[in-house]
């Protein structure tokens, strides 16, 4: 089961993914087609391991077991020469924004050229001021990061992973903890980045209602596994309780709303329970 | 932030700083020419005790410093101790009679090797040899001394 | 019985802990190495970290050495002119400070002023997700970021050592020799007699080198590990500082006995 779909080529293959951190299993057995050229959403409750998948598509992470293929390369086999090559045309929007504190926006955006090439002045400061354009923020390229607001670094930091005309964009949580103005325009920059440049692009999201508005494809992720994978209005009109749960936003169902525990009695009566006592 | 032009000068100036200061430490510090320039010329002497002489120690004159010691080792042909010693090259008019003693500066300073010209006309060369010595002043031999001539005296 | 093979057990588990943390560090070690290359290309990055990791450590250095110096000038009079060996001050403080207040003091101060500067940037950097950002641009954060602090940190160290030596030994010179009056001309040429520039200067500055490659390796390696929180890099600060400590002490007699017997 995945989102393989019928049309389109297959940009990222991903096969039987196992991935455990500590005693903990985050993926066991993931398979995963992704289209190019679309927008695809990877969702599921919070600590399904979303981030995770992105950070092993960008070679971060190892699979323990399985493979993960982009544009038919097995990331994880790369040496780091090929790895850092690949990388080059995937971009990637971090939750936190993570620019570096200690240049200004302008030079956060300009970075990765400085690193890769040895262009003119002028031609940087032109391709900086024409992505700094597109996400309206070209008056702030003097500020440094710690002026800007949580939205605004989200769109230098859009700008910089755009910089180098990636073929592949990757999403961490981009809707999180914005306000309304500025959520529109990062859906509206997303939607218009992968119509205008055909990038692909993977989402992860646990926003339904902005993810269902742009997604072309989701796939939902939990307990390690792909729950449900279909077109935004598949997912909709599903009748699995566990889809209708998630969509829903239904507090208890499928997916259990506690963590996993002793009986609430057994906690309360027994004289072991030690309060802040670390599982791990 | 610092621009950058400001940054490499503070830099510059700090390692300049840094090697001035390495600079003082071998010239004044560790007096580093009189080590390398290994000018001037050697003599040896022998001495049946050498007490705490030790490399490095000054050779002088009438208390004028005029060279180092730069080896000392034990000669099991004479068994006796022979102690090479650097002169400076400008010291070069002192007679093959000169006399070595090794004396102490002050009661716990260090011990150094004091030369008594003598009276000939030919001067002491490279590899030349001094024979007339006095070796340093041991403390417990002193005391020793000192007690017999008290026993003898009461006889 | 149990209670033995649960303490075997807590040995295993540290000891396993311990030659597993000095793998990884190697590791680490070795990919800054290969990074020496980016570093000799890009010398504008390292100079950026000269200054931001020696010139700011040059003011507590000074200062610093300035105290050592006056307070080893003051007692080591009081304790020589007992004997009358005042004229050996010159040796005194010139010997102690190159020998050994100089590399191990400037050692301390640098790990507690540049090193858990270096250890609390690096790790915020990798709980902001700079780290892994730059990775995602394409960016070696190993060569970019930790290569040139690594080969700034070797080389500050015994630059600030060296200034430590010189103005410690002046500032005992003008409490030896202008205030407490021990003859100019003795205290400076007991001391030229005394100290060696290989035997002494040089061994000292071997010291400092060794020094300045274990407390950047040291802090580098723990920011570069640190857990990503806010106490995780508050940790991994503490720890920067103290094992720096450690390291520098016991890496001192190790080298003092090997030079100096």
């Amino acid at each position: 089961m995945g989102c393989d779909n019928i049309l389109s080529d297959t940009f990222i293959k991903i096969r039987d993914l196992h991935f455990s951190r500590g005693n903990r299993e985050i993926f066991s057995g993931v398979s995963l087609d992704i289209p190019a050229g679309k927008i695809t959403a990877i969702m599921g409750p919070s600590g399904t391991g979303k981030t995770t998948l992105l950070r092993m598509l960008g070679g971060q992470l190892q699979p323990s077991q399985g493979t993960v293929e982009v544009e038919g390369l097995d990331i994880a086999s790369l040496n780091r020469k090929h790895l850092y090559k690949a990388r080059r045309r995937m971009g990637m929007l971090f939750q936190s924004g993570a620019l570096l504190t200690d240049l200004s926006v302008f030079e956060n955006i300009a970075f990765p050229i400085r690193e890769h090439y040895q262009f003119r002045e002028s031609m940087i400061r032109d391709l900086v001021l024409l992505k700094l354009e597109l996400v309206g923020l070209r008056g702030a390229h003097a500020l440094m990061p710690a002026e800007l607001s949580g939205g605004m670094q989200r769109r230098v930091s859009l700008a910089r992973a755009i910089i180098l005309d990636p073929v592949l964009m990757m999403y961490d949580e981009p809707f999180t903890g914005l306000d309304p103005v500025t959520l529109g325009t990062i859906v509206t920059l997303i939607k218009e980045l992968n119509q205008s440049l055909g990038i692909t692009s993977v989402l992860v999201s646990h926003d339904i209602h902005e993810t269902f508005s742009i997604a072309d494809y989701v796939c939902i992720l939990s307990e390690g596994k792909v729950m449900a994978a279909g077109s935004p209005q598949e997912l909709m009109e599903s009748d699995s309780e566990f889809v209708q749960q998630f969509v829903q936003g239904k507090p208890d169902g499928p997916m259990p709303f506690h963590f996993p525990a002793e009986s609430l009695s057994n906690d309360l009566l027994s004289s072991d329970f030690k309060a802040g006592q670390h599982l791990s | 932030m610092v621009s950058s032009r400001k940054t490499e000068i503070t830099v510059g100036a700090f390692v300049l700083m840094a090697l001035l200061a390495f600079i003082y430490l071998a010239l004044n510090v560790s007096n580093l020419t009189g080590l390398s320039a290994d000018k001037g010329y050697h003599v040896s002497a022998s001495f049946d005790n050498i007490g705490g002489l030790s490399k490095r120690a000054k050779v002088t004159l009438s208390g004028v410093a005029v060279g180092r010691v730069t080896d000392i080792r034990y000669d099991k042909e004479t068994f006796r101790a022979k102690v090479t010693m650097r002169i400076n090259s400008d010291v070069n008019y002192l007679p093959t009679d000169t006399q070595a003693s090794i004396y102490t500066s002050g009661l716990l300073g260090e011990q150094y090797i004091s030369l008594e010209p003598g009276a000939e006309d030919d001067v002491l060369t490279e590899s030349s040899q001094l024979d007339i010595t006095q070796s340093a002043v041991v403390l417990e031999e002193l005391i020793g001394q000192f007690m017999t001539n008290m026993a003898t005296k009461k006889d | 019985m149990s209670a033995v093979i649960n303490l075997l057990q807590v040995i295993g588990v540290f000891v396993i802990n311990t030659v597993a943390s000095f793998g990884r560090a190697s590791i680490f070690l070795s990919q800054i190495i290969l990074g020496f290359k980016d570093v000799i290309l890009r010398p504008s990055l390292l100079i950026k970290e000269l200054y931001s990791v020696g010139v700011l450590s040059l003011l507590i250095i000074v200062f610093s050495a300035t105290f050592v110096g006056m307070v080893l000038s003051l007692l080591g009079y009081v304790t020589l002119v007992d004997f009358g060996a005042e004229s050996s001050l010159g040796v005194l403080v010139a010997l102690s400070l190159i020998r050994e207040l100089g590399p191990v003091l400037s050692a301390l101060l640098f790990s507690g002023r540049a090193g858990s500067a270096l250890t609390a940037e690096i790790g915020l950097m990798k709980a902001t997700e700079q780290l892994a950002s730059m990775e995602m641009m394409a960016v070696d954060p190993i060569r970019r970021i930790i290569a040139p602090r690594f080969f700034a940190g070797l080389i500050s160290l015994p630059l600030l050592t060296m200034l430590f030596m010189a103005i410690g030994i002046y500032s005992g010179y003008l409490v030896g020799s202008v205030w407490l009056g021990v003859d100019e001309g003795s205290f400076w040429s007991q001391m030229q007699s005394k100290v060696d520039f290989q035997g002494d200067v040089i061994n000292g500055m071997i010291k400092s080198a060794v020094f300045g490659f274990v407390v950047t390796w040291i802090a580098l390696y723990q920011g570069y590990n640190a857990y990503p929180t806010s106490e995780g890099v508050s940790r991994a600060t503490t720890n920067s500082v103290v094992y720096s400590a450690l390291a520098v002490l016991g890496l001192d007699f190790l080298l003092t006995a090997l030079m100096f017997m």
